[in-house]
């Protein structure tokens, strides 16, 4: 056996990956579910109402799927570029930091003004944070997987710092928690008596926007030319350097959006547990979505659906809701085959 | 007291050195096994996952009933086997290390927290085990097992990696695979068991924890340990020897910042000593990035007769 690069990949081919990756690890993580002594159709049944089977679970899904889109977003943009960004769950944090910080009642704007502000602020707080692994990239040859990835952990005890001191709120009841935002920097709720907030409206706007620059523009042209053979573009003259660096900088404001939008539209306020993993689940919804940016929508709602409806599943069953984490990660690594499968050909000989 | 003399006090007491040398273990036993990995050619970020994975079965094992050695071999074996899954998507298959291995932390984590759960649905205080004993070795500080057998594995790492036709071989497929081939070595079959056996070794990392620093399986109990463990690679040029000495300096400084941040009595937020091993990771990264020799075929997928 072995692999035979396919001259072109069929439309059909590269829909159906992500369709057969997720029915794969679907299968098998049946037999997870099937060891635990529930009956495993019926679980499933029940993850799939309890993620889209009422009006609560549909918004609860779109409102979990909110900040996977975007940090889906940011490992995609940066993946594209072959910058490995792992780092997504910090910037998440840093984003989130600057919004509490400059929505926290610093400036006295009307809520049309003052959201932008915030955004922008969360925006640039975590595009910085990936500007240093991404500087030490290029200047120095420092591998940034492992910069990004230990990033996480000095933003997360940075935040927990913070929390326990300048940032800690008064009327906390001594929990290391911030204050709330102001009211004006708060996101609309696009549904209402529900949890669902506008940052939606503002990642599927993003996504589509990333779509047109990557496939429109010159911009996109270079980012792609860049991610394929940094070496060629450069002899085409392309500046490298330049691309990387805006790319780090795009990918961490991703996922620092995010982290702002979490929490003027869902928390208020930021605490240690703001992201259960945000950062890293993106890169399963960038690679599920083959690093597509209107693809990264569908994965995002997939994976919100996945965490939604666990939930409900593990309420009503003996099945721990650590499932949905294990079909995350297998829907990933099937994935990864599924889209072999549809870039080779599997020939005998 | 002044800090020098504070400092001198510590440094010459027994028990700083017996807890570096039990904080150095997990990270002696992670970096062999990553760099075993990547010698041959093959990343693998599914490290943290993997010692979650040996921390939460060894301890799983005892905590049925099998003994403390016994837990010890189930853990390495299912180690062995998340690695065997990396080796098999990256090696024949020639997928993304990077991407496949953080599929496997992913996977690694869940599935032992998803165990966890499973076999003790509403534990709210961690279950224990009676861990390894502190074993005195004349001359020697008094450790356990464990922490003897990753500084016995460092040696025989050594001997293996350059003093054995199979240490040979790993170095080859690690550096030119297409001249191993020639010389008629199986580079496939040589990637995947270095993984495998590496990933063993990570595992043992995570066993260490749960079975002799420890007595039970925490949640987030790894804390990225494995990650440090990648750096350490890094630092150490990919040399065990050398692998072994960042490990301890690494726990040196872990265990003098604790016993710092007892003395300094709280005026220094606690976690900004926790962030130190971290950017030193990082600090360590950028020092040596320039000149570390990188195995020449690391993260490329080798195919028979592809150039």
């Amino acid at each position: 056996m072995r692999l035979e690069p396919r001259t072109d990949t069929p439309l059909a081919l590269r829909l159906l990956a992500p369709v057969g990756a997720v029915v794969a690890a679907l299968a098998l993580c049946a037999l997870l579910v099937a060891w635990t002594g529930a009956p495993v159709l019926r679980a499933y049944g029940l993850l799939f109402e309890g993620a889209v089977g009422s009006r609560f679970a549909l918004t609860e899904t779109l409102t979990r799927a909110t900040p996977l889109i975007l940090t889906g977003l940011a490992a995609a943009v940066a993946f594209r570029a072959k910058l490995w960004n792992i780092g997504a769950e910090g910037q998440l944090y840093m984003g989130a930091l600057a919004a509490v910080v400059v929505g926290g009642g610093m400036l006295d704007l009307p809520a049309w003004a003052l959201i932008p502000v915030v955004m922008i602020a969360g925006m640039a707080a975590g595009g910085v944070t990936l500007l240093g692994p991404a500087v030490l990239k290029v200047r120095f040859g420092v591998d940034e997987v492992v910069t990004t990835l230990l990033l996480n952990f000095v933003v997360l005890l940075l935040v927990s710092l913070l929390l326990e001191g300048a940032l800690k709120d008064p009327m906390g009841m001594g929990w290391p928690q911030s204050a709330p935002v102001v009211e004006a920097a708060e996101l609309p709720k696009l549904v209402a008596r529900t949890r669902l907030h506008a940052g939606l409206a503002i990642a599927l706007g993003l996504s589509l926007l990333l779509w047109l620059v990557d496939t429109r523009t010159i911009w996109g042209y270079e980012n792609r030319a860049v991610g394929a053979n940094p070496r060629a573009a450069a002899f085409a003259g392309m500046p490298v350097t330049r691309v990387m660096l805006r790319t780090a900088l795009l990918s961490g404001g991703l996922a620092g959006l995010a982290g702002a939008a979490e929490v003027c539209g869902l928390k208020g306020y930021l605490t240690l547990d703001l992201s259960p993993g945000f950062g890293y689940s993106g890169i399963v919804v960038a690679m599920l979505a083959q690093l597509h940016p209107i693809g990264v929508v569908g994965a995002a709602l997939f994976i919100a659906g996945i965490f939604v409806g666990a939930d409900a599943m593990s309420r009503a069953m003996p099945v721990p809701n650590y499932i949905a984490d294990v079909l995350v990660a297998a829907s990933l690594l099937c994935m990864l085959v599924a889209g072999l499968l549809a870039r080779y050909r599997l020939r005998r000989g | 007291m002044d800090f020098l003399s504070i400092l001198l006090d510590i440094l010459l007491s027994a028990a700083f050195w017996t807890a570096v040398l039990r904080i150095a273990t997990p990270y002696v036993l992670g970096t062999l096994g990553e760099l075993v990995c990547e010698r041959a050619g093959v990343l693998n970020l599914g490290i943290e996952g993997i010692m979650t994975l040996g921390a939460m079965a060894g301890w799983m094992a005892v905590y049925q009933g099998a003994d403390l050695w016994t837990g010890v071999l189930v853990a390495a074996c299912c180690g062995a086997l998340l690695g065997l899954l990396h080796a098999a998507l990256t090696v024949p298959l020639g997928l993304s290390q990077h991407v496949t291995g953080i599929g496997v932390t992913l996977l690694g984590t869940s599935l032992s927290y998803f165990v966890y759960r499973l076999v003790l649905p509403q534990a709210s205080t961690p279950p224990t085990v009676e861990p390894f004993q502190p074993l005195a070795l004349p001359g020697a500080l008094a450790q356990t097992p464990l922490t003897y057998l990753a500084f016995l594995l460092v040696a025989v790492v050594a001997y293996v990696l350059y003093r054995t036709p199979v240490g040979l071989a790993v170095r080859m497929v690690g550096e030119n695979p297409a001249a191993a081939e020639a010389q008629g070595l199986n580079v496939t079959a040589i990637r995947i068991g270095a993984v495998v056996a590496g990933s063993a070794l990570m595992a043992l990392a995570g066993a260490f924890l749960t079975l002799s620093a420890f007595n039970a399986f925490f949640f987030n109990m790894v804390n990225g340990r494995g990650w440090i463990c990648i750096a350490l690679v890094v630092f150490a040029s990919w040399r065990p020897g050398k692998a072994m000495l960042g490990a301890l300096l690494f726990a040196v400084f872990d265990a003098l910042q604790l016993r710092l941040q007892q003395a300094s009595g709280g005026v220094l937020p606690y976690q900004l000593f926790l962030m130190m091993p971290y950017l030193l990771s990082i600090l360590a990264l950028v020092l040596v990035a320039r000149r570390a020799s990188y195995p020449r075929a690391l993260m490329i997928p080798y195919r028979k007769g592809e150039r």
